[in-house]
């Protein structure tokens, strides 16, 4: 596109190029303005001395380090978990002849329309016996309908001559699986990982609703209770006096501590995501 | 290179001549011939019965007085009782006109919000800025509710908070943002759209990059301004992709940040912020009304559920492929 610009287009430019930035920089300032103010020694305004005083503390309390034990833990096992049962079930479902496929999947569908709701839910976990378990963080949303289907989607598009050829030459379905069909997958694979392992690390309503043993607490539910449970809000619970107020800079260490996985991670999310959504986009 | 040799001179005929031998067998024997799939499937279909369905049935305990400790089956019916209470308590036309509002901010703020940021970041020739923007906009999208309340409430909190500093060397005096029932809406859009605008215009740009350029080109030789063919040429584009998002956002109204809100609200705001999710919880975990709760639950799914079919409807009407 060459073309002379005119007074106005520049001017346009301009305008929305400024406009653009400031939205950008209020989409990071919050977070950086917590990071900086974490290892400000005093409460100005404007930082003047550095200290990794806050960060200490929060290091030295045995509940904010078991919580970040049990997070990354319960990520770690749940990504896996979750992942490995999604590609099984997906794998199973892009073979088209399978009979009884279009049941399966209109069983899955039904699930995106229409849930039971958090208390029928609720003595479900507690029946199956996940209460107070970790398990209870991975299995009662181990599958997102959305991702299976996706996934199957993309399991679909894999050449079928190339599975086809794999059984000619006797290849049995975990070979195929496991030596072709994953393979070439990865991408898909790192970009439904990624998101499965943001939606663990990030979830903390389970937690509260399924886990009452603070020795279990996620890392989330341990920032809720330092923050908006202590703050002057009345919060919800119960167990405001159990924790004293807590500085500011603590609070802000423990925010930048249990974000930092996620700011690790964002590279690669950024890398994968836009296929994953356009992928979503895509109707199968 | 023998591989690609037997591909070109055999096309198709191995795929055609396994699946007419598929179908000439009888179906037991199709089964067996597959029973590896099925074994793949059976962890994720055993998740989906028992973590899915087997609550769905639970509902019926909204029509009952379950009792924990008699079962499911034992307890007593009661019909619709659950339901006559619900919709007589005064609490029903609070839940109904809090969620109502909530999910009419998002339509009437949030979604414009995004589509004018995705015009905007359209307009930017240079994509090395462009991208870096978006890196920008993004991050947040990826943050826990917990975590970007958290940011909020430091921010906006009374003690030590910047905002309420700023608005104290103002000489404005301090504004409780997180206590007065007044601020939790503007809180609640505010959040949404800091979160979740820059993530939402994936989407839009997405189909904006799909616009034919020959289009632009031939609106600019006739001489329209930038102006002019955004809204002639641009607008026109993602006109569909706008309303099918509207008409989704409209079949999930029931279902607007449930996490978000919890945490938000509290004792002072519960009277404008109390949507029926956090009443569900209220009422069903902390208070142990478990079958008046599921009756709630059960009356907002039922909504919800006809609200996306009729959206769905909708959708098709206006010439849309439908989502279901």
């Amino acid at each position: 596109m060459i073309e002379s610009k005119s007074l106005g287009s520049k001017i346009f430019d301009i305008f929305n190029h400024t406009f653009l930035l400031l939205v950008g920089l209020i989409a990071l300032l919050p977070f950086v303005y917590i990071v900086i103010t974490s290892f400000s020694a005093t409460s100005d305004l404007i930082p003047t001395k550095f200290t990794t005083e806050a960060y200490e503390y929060i290091f030295s309390a045995d509940t904010f380090t078991r919580s970040l034990l049990v997070s990354v833990f319960v990520t770690l096992l749940g990504t896996f978990v979750q992942l490995a049962l999604s590609c099984l079930m997906a794998y199973s479902l892009s073979h088209t002849h399978l009979p009884g496929r279009s049941f399966f999947l209109l069983m899955v569908l039904i699930t995106m329309l229409f849930s039971g709701g958090m208390i029928p839910t609720y003595f479900v976990v507690q029946q199956t016996g996940l209460l107070n378990s970790l398990w209870a963080l991975i299995i009662p949303n181990a599958i997102s309908a959305f991702y299976l289907i996706i996934l199957k989607n993309f399991f679909q598009s894999i050449p079928g001559e190339l599975k086809e050829s794999a059984k000619i030459d006797g290849a049995h379905e975990l070979t195929v699986l496991f030596r072709i069909v994953l393979p070439l997958s990865l991408p898909a694979l790192a970009a439904f990982g990624l998101f499965y392992a943001v939606g663990i690390w990030n979830q903390y309503f389970n937690a509260i609703l399924y886990i009452s043993d603070p020795a279990l607490y996620p890392v989330q539910v341990i920032l809720r209770q330092l923050i908006i449970l202590s703050s002057g809000a009345i919060g919800d619970s119960s167990s405001i006096e159990t924790i004293p107020y807590h500085g500011q800079s603590i609070q802000m260490a423990v925010i930048v501590v249990a974000t930092l996985p996620i700011i690790i991670l964002y590279p690669f999310l950024q890398k994968h995501f836009a296929k994953g959504v356009l992928l979503g986009s895509v109707k199968g | 290179m023998s591989q690609v040799i037997t591909k070109d001179v055999l096309p198709t005929e191995p795929a055609a001549t396994t699946s007419i031998a598929v179908a000439k067998k009888p179906l037991g024997i199709r089964i067996w011939k597959e029973r590896w799939l099925y074994l793949f499937m059976l962890p994720g279909l055993l998740y989906f019965i028992i973590y899915k369905y087997v609550p769905m049935w639970g509902m019926l305990m909204a029509f009952k007085n379950y009792q924990p400790h008699l079962g499911l089956w034992a307890s007593e019916w009661v019909g619709f009782r659950h339901f006559e209470r619900f919709f007589s308590e005064p609490e029903f036309g609070m839940l109904l006109k809090n969620t109502v509002i909530i999910a009419v901010l998002d339509l009437v703020i949030f979604f414009p919000v995004t589509i004018i940021l995705a015009l905007m970041l359209n307009e930017v020739r240079k994509s090395v800025f462009k991208r870096t923007i978006q890196t920008f906009v993004y991050v947040p999208h990826f943050l826990s509710w917990v975590v970007v309340v958290g940011i909020f409430y430091i921010i906006f909190g009374t003690e030590g908070g910047i905002i309420n500093a700023i608005l104290e060397k103002l000489g404005i005096g301090k504004i409780a943002f997180l206590t007065d029932s007044e601020w939790f809406r503007p809180m609640i859009v505010l959040q949404m759209v800091w979160k979740d605008a820059g993530w939402g215009t994936v989407i839009f740009l997405a189909a904006l990059a799909g616009v034919d350029s020959n289009l632009y080109e031939a609106a600019s030789m006739d001489g329209a301004s930038r102006f002019r063919q955004l809204w002639h040429v641009t607008l026109p584009s993602i006109r569909s992709v706008i309303v099918i998002l509207l008409i989704l956002r409209l079949g999930n109204f029931l279902d607007l940040g449930f996490e978000q809100i919890f945490l938000m609200v509290n004792a002072l705001n519960r009277e404008v912020g109390e949507v029926f999710d956090t009443y569900v919880y209220r009422v069903g975990m902390q208070q142990g009304q478990f079958s008046y709760s599921a009756a709630v639950g059960l009356f907002k799914s039922a909504v919800a559920f006809v609200l996306v079919l009729g959206a769905n409807w909708l959708a098709k009407k206006f010439g849309e492929e439908g989502v279901y």
